[in-house]
């Protein structure tokens, strides 16, 4: 109990002692593991190579420098095809996720015993593994190129947008779905006037944002062969042609920019 | 005209919410259901509309019985309007949307998807705009409107079923007491005007005495109560919520009727203390 009698009188404390050394305890546990962990990680390294970092940085960047903006000609069609990639895979992905979150959600479920289990797995399973490993099997499965590219994203957003989406359906007001219930409605009918406007400004939030991290996963997919500006990048790395690196670099970033105040927009429009 | 037979609800958990409730209540009349919190009001008039299946009992609507196995849900559903603590609208949807949705179980999900609904169910919805003084505010989202109007939005709902049966859960909850008895007027207004039965659960016995026909008491599931309410005295409110001070709420109740807009922030808490 916080609550004891000294001199008579009550005295509160927020935890009781057993507690209050629980939590020191834990803290001195912290320390020892940062420490311990600060030797693990000092073991493998090289320390020669450490101390010449500052020179290394230097001279990569002096040759990133000046940019080669002519390469900017041959980006075009690259940057078209990531963006491409982006968006038909999240559309794709939505979809999917879509009857996914209603299938997973408790209250929308309409099989508790036997669908919800088999819609959260199919969550989790996309969730777990990461766009460039389905990116990875995808490329060996039906070859390089967009394709692949656009079912890796697809794959990775079922996850994503399901699990948010089902969340934000467990969390609808109750009352409304009685009321629009207790009008005679269907059960698809209730789906339409008491689910779905509550959903909408988590749904149209939670697609943008994912529409928004995809722009960023899909530079990458090149890396693997599943198209995109990776296709570029990867071949300027490899060619240690610095300064192209450089170009693909600031268009992929102004490229993040834009789709970062694109979602922004949309987030506002649908509140 | 309705009437409930031997109602009983025993939920899963154990609960006894209603134990063997029988009434009428003949058109046009208006109920108050009074009650203290638990005693089973919510349980009775969603056991009516069958949002909670009841465990034995039967509920009859103008002679046809609605309880379970009796008839499609969806059609003992629509003859029903239903008014509910709180408005439950549908925020994000207009006030047009939110009073056309009383129509749904009358329309096919296609029609009501691309809300294309019936011209003669929308003229209907105009009207009933009218009638609750919202007629400038069809457009306007649900959440965009204050306490009592969205109240009035939810009458309309109610309404725009052509109901056989209004069923009112707390209708003045959270309301100020002026908007309270507004509503609770037009209400009442509206059940003589089409004759129709209305059962309404209320916390505020005073506001209860002063627009109802009759009053029925419950308590721990069990009818305690059920008469006019100028019949209700201070045994009969012992009886229903049990020893309590119920001159002061007396007093109180009439210095409102002299003072109906003066109702003030000192009433409320002391009938807090009460009911």
């Amino acid at each position: 109990m916080p609550v004891s009698i000294r001199d008579g009188r009550p005295v509160w404390q927020r935890r009781t002692p057993a507690r209050q050394w629980a939590i020191w305890a834990a803290w001195l546990a912290l320390v020892v593991l940062t420490v311990y962990c600060w030797q693990v990680m000092n073991r493998g390294t090289i320390w020669a190579f450490v101390e010449d970092a500052p020179q290394q940085a230097a001279d990569l960047l002096s040759r990133s420098w000046p940019p080669a903006w002519h390469y900017l000609d041959r980006l075009w069609w690259p940057l078209w095809d990531t963006v491409n990639i982006a968006t038909l895979g999240t559309l794709l992905g939505i979809v999917f996720a879509v009857p996914v979150a209603f299938l997973a959600a408790s209250n929308t479920s309409p099989s508790t015993a036997i669908l919800r289990p088999l819609a959260l797995f199919i969550i989790v399973a996309s969730r777990s593994i990461n766009s460039l490993i389905w990116a990875l099997l995808l490329v060996a499965i039906i070859g390089p190129g967009l394709l692949a590219g656009i079912m890796a994203i697809a794959l990775r957003s079922i996850g994503f947008i399901g699990k948010l989406l089902y969340e934000a359906i467990e969390e609808i007001d109750p009352a409304q779905v009685e009321a629009v219930s207790a009008t005679g409605a269907s059960r698809l009918q209730v789906m339409d006037y008491a689910v779905v406007p509550q959903i909408l400004p988590a749904f149209s939030g939670i697609s943008v944002f994912r529409w928004d991290i995809n722009i960023r996963e899909s530079t990458i997919l090149g890396l693997v062969g599943a198209g995109g500006i990776g296709v570029q990048l990867e071949s300027s790395l490899a060619r240690l042609a610095w300064s192209e690196v450089t170009v693909i670099f600031a268009v992929i970033l102004v490229t993040v920019i834009v789709s970062e105040w694109v979602s922004a927009k949309v987030r506002q429009a649908f509140i | 005209m309705l009437r409930v037979e031997g109602l009983t609800k025993r939920y899963k958990a154990g609960d006894h919410a209603l134990k063997g409730v029988s009434f009428t209540v003949e058109p046009g009349q208006v109920v108050g259901l009074i009650g203290p919190s638990g005693a089973g009001k919510s349980t009775l008039i969603r056991c009516v509309n069958r949002l909670v299946d009841p465990t034995a009992g039967k509920v009859f609507l103008n002679d046809a019985e609605i309880t379970s196995g009796a008839g499609d849900l969806r059609r003992v559903r629509r003859r029903i309007g239903m008014i509910f603590q709180e408005y439950a609208l549908v925020e994000r949807l207009t006030v047009m949307e939110n009073v056309l949705s009383g129509r749904l179980g009358y329309v096919s999900f296609w029609r009501s998807f691309f809300r294309r609904f019936p011209a003669g169910d929308i003229e209907q919805a105009f009207r009933l705009l009218d009638r609750v003084g919202l007629t400038e505010h069809a457009d306007k989202r649900a959440d965009a409107l204050s306490g009592g109007q969205r109240q009035r939005v939810g009458i309309a709902r109610a309404l725009e079923q052509n109901p056989e049966l209004l069923l009112i859960d707390e209708p003045t909850a959270s309301l100020d007491p002026k908007t309270s008895r507004q509503i609770m007027r037009l209400i009442v207004e509206i059940c003589r005007e089409s004759n129709l039965p209305a059962i309404i659960n209320i916390h505020d016995v005073a506001l209860a005495q002063m627009f109802v026909d009759r009053i029925i008491g419950l308590r721990a599931g069990e009818v305690v109560f059920d008469d006019v309410p100028s019949r209700l005295d201070n045994a009969a409110l012992t009886a229903i919520y049990g020893e309590e001070d119920w001159a002061a709420m007396r007093k109180t109740a009439e210095d409102d009727a002299e003072d109906d807009a003066e109702a003030t922030q000192a009433r409320i808490e002391r009938m807090a203390g009460l009911v």
